[in-house]
């Protein structure tokens, strides 16, 4: 059953096996309102596969994964609607332009005014202006860009970024860190995960390693990613 | 209006637009008919078969895989991008989701043979005045059963590395059922036979889609949920 203390994201034991492969060996995971949960771990570590259990867009093999105290599977399409999601993959359709992905978002999600909602997620990430290009003519950066307005044209309470930091330049890196402040102070909860611990650590409020499917730290963010190095070395490489 | 519905016209609407700007879909299976048709007609040995003994086939050959190419280009667009996991994490019914892309690949493979009739007309030269709408209606009866079991396995196959080779695999077999009751309305409307003579047909043909087009869509969510 989901914690009743205020978590927006709730999960609990998550196991996911590939045959006998198993990646993910019983996680918990609570992000509160406002909290930011920064997941770093090595190659092959389950981060990725993590974000896709609790996005509900793979079954975990066992555990449950609860979201405003809704339990997220297949069966529940409403448990989805406060998720928003980036993966590796813009998610994008190449025969749509910038906008019309944006707005078919909107749709699916049931915006009221889908072309307004889809227009401030573009100004958001500041794609206005660009919205009529087509996703195959954009840069690896401005993809990037294009797929967090997608992901954030419904004000999700939940944002799960994967490595969201990808092909962005040091301007539009300071944007999005500055668009998360701004969003968890207005209480979203976050779980970004990242191998570039120095692009995420000043919007974490706690610090997660995985390593072999298994949590092998978790604490609050404390001083500076220079003092956390070492021991996320020692942990990753022991 | 429904939001089951209402999100199943936002999924079609959108592989609509995304098809009349491409246009990949129907073009490869329109050239592709037009192909299998002329390949047809050249095959044929006048002297031993006539067109209108060959036409019933010919055109249901052609329609069935033309319908093949079709449906194949509606998966693969859903595989660029992973675009596929946006509509799984929007709070879309999964049964919403099924309908909508059947809804889809039933306009792409509708148009795909409102453009290869007139051509089978002109390469068999025969004479529809009398059985088009016959015609018309068997292939709508024939089409929605194969485009759903279609609809489920392009999804299946979406995931996997050869899904353009799979589908067609899969695919086949189920097509046959639809594929012989298609044809044998079609030859008996040819050759203006009495209703009566087709009737069992196209019961088959009926019960095929129901029983089919309900299979899809209970089993579609657990073929696109990993």
């Amino acid at each position: 059953m989901p914690s009743s203390d205020g978590a927006i994201l709730d999960a609990v034991g998550l196991e996911r096996a590939f045959g006998a492969l198993r990646v993910l060996r019983g996680l918990d995971v609570r992000v509160r309102a406002g909290e930011a949960l920064v997941v770093a771990g090595p190659n092959g570590a389950g981060k990725t596969t993590l974000l896709r259990v609790l996005a509900g867009l793979a079954r975990p093999s066992s555990g449950e994964v609860w979201v405003l105290g809704a339990r997220v599977g297949p069966s529940n399409p409403d448990a989805r609607r406060p998720i928003g999601f980036v993966s590796h993959q813009s998610m994008l359709y190449d025969d749509l332009t910038v906008r019309e992905n944006v707005v078919l978002a909107a749709r699916l999600y049931g915006l009221p005014d889908p072309g307004a909602a889809a227009e401030r997620a573009l100004a958001a990430v500041g794609l206005d202006g660009r919205g009529d290009e087509r996703p195959r003519h954009l840069s690896r950066g401005l993809l990037q860009r294009a797929s967090i307005a997608r992901a954030l044209v419904h004000a999700p309470r939940l944002l799960l970024l994967d490595e969201p930091f990808t092909g962005l330049d040091a301007p539009a890196g300071e944007r999005l860190r500055e668009l998360l402040a701004e969003r968890l102070a207005a209480g979203l909860a976050l779980v970004l995960v990242t191998h570039h611990l120095d692009e995420a650590w000043q919007l974490a409020s706690r610090v997660a390693v995985l390593a072999g499917g298994r949590w092998v730290l978790e604490e609050p963010r404390v001083g500076e990613l220079a003092g956390f190095l070492p021991r996320y070395h020692a942990l990753v490489h022991a | 209006m429904p939001e089951g519905l209402r999100l199943a016209l936002v999924v079609a609407g959108k592989d609509i637009r995304a098809e009349l700007r491409s246009k990949t879909a129907l073009l490869s299976a329109t050239v592709f008919a037009a192909l299998v048709l002329v390949i047809f007609n050249f095959a044929r040995d006048p002297t031993a078969l006539s067109a209108g003994d060959l036409a019933p086939s010919a055109l249901w050959v052609t329609f069935a895989f033309a319908a093949m190419v079709a449906m194949n280009r509606a998966f693969t667009v859903e595989r660029e991008h992973d675009a596929i996991d946006g509509l799984l994490l929007a709070p879309i019914p999964r049964g919403a989701l099924f309908a909508g892309k059947l809804l889809a690949n039933l306009a792409f493979v509708a148009a795909v043979e409102a453009v290869a009739l007139p051509l089978f007309v002109l390469f068999f030269n025969v004479d529809l005045s009398r059985s088009l709408w016959g015609i018309v209606g068997t292939a709508v009866l024939a089409t929605i059963g194969f485009v759903a079991v279609g609809t489920v396995f392009g999804a299946m196959a979406v995931r996997t590395r050869f899904a353009e080779l799979l589908l067609p695999v899969l695919l086949l077999p189920f097509m046959v059922p639809p594929l012989v009751g298609a044809v044998q309305v079609t030859s008996r409307l040819l050759a203006d036979r009495p209703l009566s003579e087709m009737l069992g047909w196209l019961r088959i043909l009926a019960a095929y889609d129901v029983v089919f087009v309900t299979l899809a869509a209970l089993v579609f969510s657990s073929v696109v949920d990993e």
